[in-house]
């Protein structure tokens, strides 16, 4: 996690319009040429421990999307009052009472996947996107800027796992969101796929033809 | 706000007391607020797993949790036992399987769930026996369906806190879980065996009603899952004795 630079996106004339240029790829530069997996590689864990199956995923994809722009949100509306020497607990305090919430809520209202979930909801605390960008983002942008960078990571970190869940479940199990797809008359789940080690090969796979595509290179 | 100084100690402390206290109610308000509904959740889950073991994996596909609870109500008859089979007073309620499994042996207080036919709640269908154990990395349970003839075994259902994922966890599968079904318990002189799961996995056991397919890569999970089995079916020996026909 970079602590050092604050990306000051300028978006200081008043009337700008809500979704502007510059706004709009606030949103698009994480889903692909900036994407907080492939590029940035941050919140690998939480990547390769849930995503064993398809719905799990979705679920542990929307948390971490309402984690991180709600807490992109308060942390940039707070932003101006916020004593520098403490803006880290400040933002920890912050994501850790929406981890915790979401955390309950499942609990009450999924509690089957939250079972299967189990610790790795509340370990989206310390899933280095959601600090990254506040401590990146939110501290020096505003509100609404700060929302859609939010919108932006969390779809960037989101349909990568839900890429990696859909292989893994396809061929760890030949089912899709839990159905049957690939008949077990003829197809042999592979265990294989059903264990992190897959999914970090999957993973290095995805950010292979990304980083290929894109011509991006380590500095 | 701008003559502030916001990097005195002062606007520290009362910054992290305020939004603490913020945080902490409102997370408060959320944890009392779903407490009934996770609470819910969680006998819903237990009665799935009862009904699954008791009246066959398939019992309760496209059933909702308030249709699973009724048909629980409607079929199922509670009763608590010691390990001498006598029929003892407790609230089955505020029984723990997880807390009984602590005290030794002869003081633990057993919950049996009597569940009775679909159509016809007065006969009996099966004996759901609760049962807890070690897996390789932490905790294994099962609810184990017993037969009217209290030999046969009828239903299992698997759970675990911690197995391997694609090896131990797959005792949570419907397709492990079944290669349970008819197999047989033996009863000896002075105790039972349960069926055992075998080593390696893929071989064919239909004749041999003591011995269950293996699971390829969790010898541990499988051997804890033997001995649980083992254990609480001695456990509920004088029980089941006295259900015999």
């Amino acid at each position: 996690m970079s602590t050092e630079v604050i990306e000051k996106v300028e978006v200081k004339k008043d009337n700008e319009a809500l979704f502007s240029k510059k706004r709009k790829s606030l949103v698009s530069n994480p889903m692909d040429s900036d994407n907080p997996i492939t590029i940035q590689v941050l919140g690998i864990c939480s990547a390769l421990a849930v995503t064993i199956a398809l719905e799990g995923t979705l679920i542990m994809a929307f948390a971490v999307m309402f984690v991180i722009v709600m807490a992109n949100v308060v942390i940039s509306t707070l932003r101006n009052t916020i004593p520098n020497r403490i803006r880290i607990i400040v933002q920890l305090v912050v994501v850790a009472t929406l981890v915790a919430t979401v955390d309950q809520v499942l609990r009450a209202v999924a509690y089957e996947q939250s079972k299967a979930l189990s610790v790795f909801v509340g370990l989206i605390i310390t899933n280095c996107i959601v600090m990254g960008r506040l401590e990146a983002f939110a501290l020096g942008n505003k509100p609404w800027d700060s929302m859609l960078d939010g919108f932006g990571n969390a779809i960037g970190y989101g349909w990568i796992i839900i890429a990696i869940a859909f292989v893994r479940e396809l061929f760890g199990a030949g089912k899709l969101l839990g159905f049957q797809v690939l008949s077990k008359d003829w197809y042999v789940a592979n265990g294989f796929f059903a264990t992190p080690a897959a999914a970090c090969i999957i993973l290095g796979l995805i950010i292979w033809v990304l980083r290929a595509r894109s011509g991006y290179v380590e500095d | 706000m701008s003559k502030l100084n916001r990097n005195s100690n002062g606007y520290i402390f009362g910054y992290a007391i305020i939004l603490t206290l913020v945080c902490g109610t409102l997370l408060a308000f959320v944890s009392e607020g779903l407490k009934d509904k996770q609470k819910a959740a969680i006998l819903v889950e237990k009665q799935k797993f009862i009904l699954k073991a008791g009246l066959g994996a398939s019992s309760l596909d496209g059933l909702t949790g308030p249709q699973i609870s009724e048909l629980y109500d409607k079929v199922v008859k509670v009763e608590t036992v010691n390990s001498a089979g006598e029929s003892v007073e407790a609230d089955e309620a505020k029984l723990s399987i997880f807390k009984e499994y602590k005290k030794p042996a002869a003081e633990r207080v057993l919950p049996v769930y009597v569940v009775g036919k679909k159509d016809n709640p007065t006969e009996v269908e099966s004996y759901v026996l609760p049962t807890y154990g070690n897996g390789l990395w932490d905790n294994v349970w099962a609810y184990v369906a017993i037969d009217g003839d209290v030999e046969t075994i009828e239903g299992i259902v698997f759970d675990h806190k911690g197995e391997t994922p694609g090896l131990g966890a797959r005792i949570t599968d419907a397709e492990i879980q079944g290669r349970f079904v008819g197999k047989k318990l033996d009863y000896k002189a002075e105790s039972i065996n349960a069926p055992d799961f075998q080593k390696g996995e893929g071989n064919n056991y239909d004749d041999q009603p003591q011995k269950v397919d293996g699971m390829s890569g969790a010898t541990i999970t499988g051997v804890g899952v033997n001995d649980m089995l083992d254990a609480y079916m001695n456990l509920y020996r004088p029980y089941l004795t006295s259900k015999k026909k």
